[in-house]
C-alpha cells in the first residue's frame, strides 16, 4: 500500500483538486496498464494483440462502469446520509427479477407479463423504489448497525424467496401437483426458482447495431445487423475483432461514459444542494437537523427510495444483461463487493464512488486474475512448467517454492477474496477516507466562500423571488 | 411489576404497538391450530378448512428434536456473538467463520485419533486435509469426538484471540460501524483462506450407517434419534450450565457481566477490560467453535460456508434473546431453532429461513431489546 | 383569561385552549406589553421509569424577554427543555406556544413554529463546515424538495435562493465574529466557537424564540462576554430567550425574570431580586452545596 500512496504523492496536485480530470486520469492509467499486460500475454501466447486487447478493455470497462455505478448509489445511502443498508444485493434482486417478469412473454416458462423492455424497466425501477420505501419506512429508526442486521436480513429473505420452487412458475398445469405459478387477480408469473430466469436480452447492444423497427425495440432485436451493425462489425473484423466483441465493448462504454456520468451529475445535484445538506445533517446528528425544522425521518424515506431505484437499475444494467440470472447471483457478498468499492474511493465523495469503482475492478476484483496469468507466463518461461499440486498439503510437503506459486496461480481466484478482507480491514483501521483522503464536498449549489451578492453576479437568474 | 401496572402496560402495547398486537394474535391463532392438527380436529367452513387439521404427534415431535438442535447450535454459538457486541460494542460479522473455523481443526483433530485408535491405514495428507473416507462416529471412536471438541474449541479460540490482536485491538477506540465493516473483511479472509487449504467441496465426515438410533414413541408413530444428535443435545446442555457456572460464580464472569453493563463504569472502577476482553473472546470463540464441530457431527457434512449460513440465524437469535445478554442468546438461539422448524407445519421448507429472519426483523423493530427485554441477566 | 384575548397577538388565540392563568403579576406583565406571552407550560410531568423528573411544572416567558430557568443538578431544568421541543414525549401537562399547544408535536414541527433550541454540549455537525451548518438552518429552502435540487430549469430557482441566504449567513458570521471560521468544519471549532456558531445556527431558522441549553457551559470567559453580548443584542431585536443555566450569579446578572426548579418541581420565579432572597432557594441551593 505505501508504493500505492508514493505513486499517489507523485500525482499532480492540479489533478487531484479537478474532479474530473482525476477520474479521467485514474482511467487512463488503468486502461495503459491493462493495454501493456494484455499485450504481453498475447504475445507471450502467440495471439493476435489488437482482439486481445480489445476484449479485455471491454471487460475491464464493464466492470468498472458497474462498480461505479453502484458505488454511487451506495454513497447516496451511506456516504451522504449515513444509512448503513448492506442488503444491496436484494434490491439489486428486485430490479432484475421485475424487469424480467414484467417483459418475459405470458407463454413463457416461467410465464410473464409480456411488457415491452422500455416499460419493464421503467417497471422494474419504479418497484425497487416501492419496495425500498416500504422497507424503509418501519427500519430507518433503528440504528446504524440494526439497520445493517435487519437490511442484510432483508436482503436475504429476497433471495431465499426468489430461490423457493413454490413461486417458481415452471410447472404450469393447473392440475399438477406441483403446480406453482403465481396468480394475482388473473396476472400469471413466475419467478423461476433455483433455475433462475431469463432476463429480455443477453447482448444490449443489439439495440443499436440491430434494431430496425420500433417493434424491435420494444420487445428486443432480432436478427441481423442494420446498417450502423453492418458497418461497425465489418470495419471490426477487419482488424480482426469479432462482433461479440464489438457489442460488448459499445454497452460497456455506453454504461461509462452515458450512464456512469448520468448517475454521477444526479448525485452531485442532490449531494450539491439544501437537500443533500440536510442528508448530511442527518448523517452527522440526526436530532440536530430535526431541532432545525427538518422532517428527517421524510428525508430519510426519499432518500432510500431513491438510492434503492439507483440500485435496481444499476442491478438491470449489470446482472440483467446476460441474458440469464439465478438468486445465487444475488448473495450478500456482491453486497460487500459494493463496499469495498465504495469504501477505496472514499464513502460521501462521489468523484470518490466512480474512481473506488474503478480501483475495484481493475486492481482487487480482477486484477488478481491478471497478475497470476502474467506471473505464470514468466515463470514458465523461465523454468520452463510450472508445477500444479492438486491439495494444500501436497503443495506444502513438496518443500519445493514454485509448486507453492503454482498452487497459488491455481486459486488466485480464492485468494483474492483473503485479499479483498485484508483491503477492507487495511482501509477501516488506516485510511477510512478512502485512498484519496478526506475530500471536502460541499453541500451546496452555489459556491458558499464566494460572497458576491446575487443581484451583481447574475441577473439573469434572479426570477425576482426572495427566500421566505 | 403488580398486576394492574403489567395490564396498563399491556394496553398501552396494544395502542402504540399494534403490530405487536397482531403478532399477538397472529401466534395465538397458529397455537390454536397446531393444538387442533395435533388432536386430528380439522375445523371447517363452509367446505373450507380455516382450523386445525391432522399432523401426526411423530412428526410434529421430530420438527421439535430438529428444532431443538439447531437451536442448541445457533444458541451456543450466540453466546459469544451476544458477549462481543455488548462488551465491544459491535456486530461481529466473522462470528459465523469462526464457527467455521472450529469446525475444521475439530474434525482434522477427530479425523487423526479416529484413524489412530480404528487402526485405519491412512496417508497423514488424507487425514489433515480432511479427506480420508468418512470414518469417525461417536460410537467407533468416542474417544476422537471428545478431542475434536476440544480442539474445535481450541482452533475458534485462536483464531479469534490472533484475529483480535491483528484488526480489532488497533482499532478499540474506533465506532460500531468501522469495526462493523472490517469484521467483514475478516470474515471474507478468514472463509477463503479456508477454502485455499481446503477447497470448497463439501465432505462427508461422519461414519453414516453404524450409528446406534433410539425410538421415541409418541402413540402414533416414532421420533428416531441417532446417537450423534443425543451428543450433541448433551455436550451443548452441559456447555450451557458450564457458562451459567463461570458468569455466576466466578470473579471473571462478574468482570464480565459489569463490562456488558457498562464499560465505562467498569474501567473506572479497575476491572481490567483488556483482560476481560481476551476472556470474551476465549469464551465466545470456544463456544462458537465447538457449536461448529457439533453441528457437522449432526449433519455429517463439512463444507467451508456452514458458519455463515449460520450466522443471520445466530444473528436472530441473539436479537430474540436482546443483546449483551447470555441467556437471553441461548434461549433467543434455542427459540429461533425450534421456530424455523416448527413452522414446517405451516409453511413449505423453502421458508423456514426465511420465517427465522422476519422474525428477527420484527423483534428489531418492535421489542429491540429482545423477547427477554429488561430482565437483568448478564 | 382576558389578557389573552386582549392583546393583539398576531396569532389568532382561541381562548378556550388556554387554561386558567393564576398569576395576575403575569396578567398585568402580559398586558401592558403588546406582544403577549409566547411560551406558556402547564403543569408539565415526565417519568422515567418509576422517578418522576419534572412533576406538574408551569410557567410563562413574556415576549422580549430574556428569562433564565436555573436549579440544582437534577432539578429537572434540562428534562423540560426536552419536553418544550419535543425531543421527550410529555406525559402530562401542556406547553403552548404563540397560543397553540404544540405537546406532543415531534421537534422539526416546533422548530418549524419558530421555537429553536440549542444544546447542552454544543451539538455540531462536526463534518460540516461552519458555513454548512449555518446554510442548514432556514426555513423553506426551495432546494430541500429533491425534484427542485435536480431538475435543471427548477435548480436555478434553488441557485437563487441560496445566493441570498448565503448574504444573511455571512452576515449573521460576521455579527457572532466568527466569520474568519466560515470554511472550518465544525469539529475543529473550540468549544466556545461552538456555542456561537450554535447560536448563530439557530439564529438562522428565523426563530421567534430561543432556547439556550447551559450556553455558557465550557466558554472561556472572553468569549462569554461575547456571547452575552450577541444575545443582549437579540434581545434589544425582539427575540425571545429561555436559558438553562448552572451558573447562579450569570443568570441575576442578566436576566429580568428567573425561573428556579428543584427535584422536578417549580420553585420559584421572580425577578433575580426575589429569588436571591428567597428563603426556599437559599436552602434548595446550600442543601446542593453550590
Amino acid at each position: 500500500m505505501s508504493v500505492a500512496q508514493r505513486a499517489w504523492g507523485a500525482v499532480p496536485d492540479s489533478v487531484k483538486e479537478s474532479d474530473r480530470q482525476l477520474i479521467a486520469g485514474v482511467l487512463l492509467f488503468t486502461y495503459l496498464l491493462y493495454i501493456l499486460a494484455q499485450t504481453f500475454l498475447a504475445i507471450a501466447n502467440n495471439a493476435a494483440i489488437l482482439p486481445a486487447v480489445a476484449n479485455s478493455l471491454q471487460n475491464i470497462t464493464f466492470l468498472i462502469a458497474v462498480y461505479a455505478i453502484m458505488a454511487l448509489a451506495l454513497n447516496l445511502h451511506w456516504g451522504y446520509t449515513g444509512l448503513f443498508n448492506i442488503g444491496i444485493a436484494g434490491f439489486m434482486a428486485v430490479g432484475v427479477y421485475s424487469m424480467s417478469i414484467l417483459a418475459a412473454p405470458a407463454t413463457g416458462s416461467p410465464p410473464g407479463l409480456g411488457l415491452p423492455i422500455p416499460v419493464a424497466v421503467v417497471g422494474a425501477v419504479a418497484i425497487t423504489a416501492l419496495v425500498g420505501g416500504i422497507a424503509a419506512l418501519p427500519a430507518l429508526q433503528l440504528d446504524a448497525d440494526y439497520l445493517a442486521i435487519v437490511t442484510v436480513g432483508f436482503s436475504e429473505i429476497i433471495r431465499l424467496v426468489l430461490n423457493a420452487s413454490y413461486f417458481a412458475g415452471t410447472v404450469q398445469d393447473p392440475e399438477a401437483s406441483g403446480y406453482n405459478v403465481v396468480d394475482i387477480f388473473g396476472i400469471q408469473f413466475g419467478t423461476g426458482g433455483g433455475q433462475g430466469i431469463n432476463t429480455p436480452t443477453s447482448s444490449p447492444a443489439d439495440f443499436l447495431y440491430s434494431t430496425t423497427s420500433l417493434g424491435d425495440l420494444l420487445y428486443g432485436p432480432s436478427g441481423d445487423p442494420n446498417a450502423l451493425g453492418s458497418a461497425v462489425y465489418a470495419a471490426a473484423e477487419s482488424v480482426g475483432v469479432n462482433s461479440s466483441v464489438v457489442n460488448g465493448a459499445t454497452y460497456s462504454f455506453f454504461l461509462l461514459l452515458v450512464v456512469v456520468t448520468l448517475y454521477y451529475v444526479l448525485l452531485v445535484r442532490i449531494g450539491n444542494s439544501p437537500f443533500g445538506r440536510v442528508l448530511k445533517a442527518i448523517r452527522e446528528d440526526e436530532l440536530v437537523a430535526q431541532s432545525l425544522g427538518k422532517d428527517t425521518r421524510w428525508f430519510k424515506v426519499k432518500v432510500f427510495m431513491v438510492g434503492c431505484a439507483l440500485m435496481g437499475l444499476g442491478g438491470i444494467l449489470w446482472q440483467g444483461s446476460f441474458g440469464f440470472v439465478n438468486p445465487n447471483t444475488f448473495r450478500p457478498i456482491v453486497t460487500f463487493y459494493i463496499f469495498t468499492a465504495l469504501i477505496v474511493g472514499g464513502a460521501g465523495s462521489n468523484t470518490g464512488s466512480v474512481i473506488g469503482g474503478a480501483v475495484f475492478a481493475a486492481f482487487l476484483f480482477e486484477g488478481p486474475r491478471q497478475l497470476a496469468r502474467i506471473v505464470e507466463v514468466l515463470v514458465t518461461s523461465v523454468f520452463g512448467s510450472l508445477p500444479s499440486p492438486t491439495t494444500f498439503y501436497a503443495a506444502v510437503v513438496s518443500l519445493n517454492p514454485l509448486a507453492w506459486l503454482g498452487y497459488t496461480i491455481d486459486n488466485v481466484s480464492t485468494l483474492k477474496f483473503v485479499f479483498l478482507g485484508a483491503v477492507l480491514v487495511y482501509l477501516m483501521q488506516n485510511r477510512s477516507d478512502g485512498l484519496l483522503g478526506h475530500r471536502k464536498e460541499i453541500a451546496a449549489s452555489i459556491d458558499l466562500s464566494d460572497r458576491t451578492p446575487r443581484k451583481r453576479e447574475s441577473a439573469a437568474a434572479d426570477g425576482g423571488e426572495s427566500d421566505e | 411489576m403488580d398486576v394492574a401496572e403489567t395490564y396498563s402496560d399491556g394496553r398501552r402495547l396494544l395502542v402504540e404497538r399494534p403490530a405487536v398486537g397482531l403478532l399477538g394474535v397472529a401466534l395465538l391463532y397458529l397455537f390454536v391450530d397446531l393444538m387442533l392438527r395435533l388432536a386430528n380436529v380439522p375445523v371447517e367452513l363452509m367446505g373450507v378448512e380455516v382450523i386445525g387439521g391432522t399432523l401426526a404427534v411423530s412428526t410434529f415431535g421430530r420438527f421439535l428434536l430438529d428444532g431443538l438442535i439447531v437451536g442448541l447450535v445457533v444458541g451456543l454459538a450466540g453466546v459469544g456473538l451476544s458477549m462481543t457486541y455488548s462488551i465491544l460494542n459491535f456486530a461481529n460479522f466473522a462470528h459465523g467463520d469462526y464457527v467455521t473455523t472450529g469446525a475444521f481443526s475439530g474434525w482434522i483433530a477427530a479425523y487423526l485419533v479416529g484413524a489412530f485408535t480404528l487402526g485405519v491405514e491412512e496417508p497423514i495428507g488424507r487425514l489433515l486435509m480432511i479427506q480420508a473416507p468418512s470414518l469417525v462416529s461417536a460410537f467407533s471412536s468416542p474417544l476422537a469426538i471428545v478431542v475434536g471438541i476440544i480442539l474445535a474449541g481450541l482452533g475458534a479460540v485462536l483464531t479469534a484471540l490472533f484475529l483480535d490482536r491483528i484488526v480489532y485491538r488497533p482499532m478499540r477506540d474506533k465506532g460500531g460501524i468501522p469495526l462493523l465493516i472490517a469484521s467483514i473483511g475478516v470474515a471474507l479472509a478468514l472463509r477463503y483462506a479456508i477454502v485455499f487449504i481446503f477447497g470448497t467441496g463439501s465432505r462427508g465426515v461422519t461414519a453414516t450407517g453404524s450409528i446406534p438410533e433410539v425410538a421415541i414413541p409418541t402413540g402414533d408413530g416414532t421420533i428416531p434419534m441417532n446417537l450423534h444428535e443425543g451428543t450433541l443435545i448433551v455436550a451443548a446442555v452441559v456447555l450451557m450450565f458450564g457458562i451459567h457456572f463461570l458468569l455466576q460464580r466466578t470473579k471473571l464472569g462478574k468482570a464480565m457481566r459489569a463490562m456488558a453493563d457498562n464499560k465505562d463504569l467498569a474501567q473506572v472502577t479497575g476491572i481490567p477490560t483488556e483482560r476481560v476482553i481476551r476472556a470474551t473472546w476465549i469464551i465466545g470463540g470456544a463456544l462458537a467453535g465447538i457449536a461448529g464441530f457439533l453441528i457437522v457431527l449432526e449433519r455429517g457434512t463439512l463444507s467451508f460456508n456452514i458458519g455463515w449460513r449460520l450466522l443471520l440465524l445466530i444473528f436472530a437469535g441473539v436479537i430474540l434473546g436482546g443483546i449483551g445478554s447470555v441467556y437471553g442468546a441461548m434461549a433467543g438461539g434455542i427459540v429461533i431453532g425450534i421456530a424455523s422448524r416448527v413452522s414446517l407445519v405451516w409453511i413449505p421448507s423453502d421458508f423456514a429461513r426465511v420465517a427465522a429472519f422476519s422474525v428477527m426483523i420484527l423483534v428489531l423493530l418492535y421489542r429491540p431489546e429482545g423477547l427477554f427485554g429488561g430482565v437483568k441477566t448478564a | 383569561m382576558s389578557d389573552a384575548t386582549d392583546t393583539p397577538a398576531p396569532q389568532g388565540k382561541d381562548p378556550d385552549e388556554l387554561p386558567e392563568v393564576e398569576d395576575s403579576d403575569i396578567e398585568k406583565a402580559a398586558q401592558e406589553t403588546p406582544r403577549g406571552l409566547p411560551l406558556r407550560v402547564q403543569g408539565l410531568e415526565k417519568r422515567f421509569g418509576g422517578i418522576t423528573a419534572v412533576d406538574g411544572v408551569s410557567f410563562e416567558v413574556e415576549e422580549g424577554s430574556l428569562t433564565g430557568l436555573i436549579g440544582p443538578n437534577g432539578a429537572g431544568k434540562s428534562t423540560t427543555f426536552n419536553c418544550i421541543t419535543g425531543v421527550h414525549d410529555a406525559d402530562g401537562g401542556a406547553v403552548l406556544f404563540q397560543g397553540e399547544d404544540i405537546t406532543g408535536l415531534k421537534p422539526y414541527e416546533i422548530a418549524n413554529r419558530g421555537l429553536v433550541r440549542t444544546f447542552q454540549i454544543a451539538r455540531e455537525l462536526e463534518e460540516m463546515t461552519v458555513l454548512e451548518n449555518m446554510m442548514l438552518s432556514p426555513r423553506g429552502q426551495r432546494g430541500e424538495k429533491l425534484v427542485n435540487a435536480v431538475t435543471p430549469g427548477l435548480r436555478d430557482d434553488v441557485v437563487a435562493q441560496e445566493t441570498d441566504l448565503r448574504e444573511e449567513v455571512w452576515e449573521t458570521l460576521e455579527f457572532f465574529e466568527i466569520d474568519h471560521l466560515a470554511e472550518e468544519y465544525a469539529g475543529n471549532l473550540s468549544g466556545g466557537q461552538r456555542k456561537l456558531l450554535e447560536l448563530a445556527r439557530a439564529l438562522m431558522v428565523d426563530p421567534d424564540m430561543l432556547l439556550l441549553d447551559e450556553p455558557f457551559a465550557g466558554v472561556n470567559p472572553s468569549l462569554e462576554e461575547k456571547l452575552l453580548d450577541r444575545i443582549h443584542d437579540l434581545r434589544e431585536q425582539g427575540y425571545t430567550f429561555l436559558l438553562v443555566e448552572h451558573d447562579m450569579d450569570l443568570i441575576m446578572e442578566n436576566c429580568e425574570r428567573v425561573i428556579v426548579m428543584h427535584q422536578g418541581k417549580l420553585l420559584a420565579e421572580g425577578s433575580p431580586e426575589d429569588i436571591k432572597n428567597n428563603e426556599q432557594v437559599i436552602e434548595a441551593y446550600l442543601g446542593e452545596d453550590v
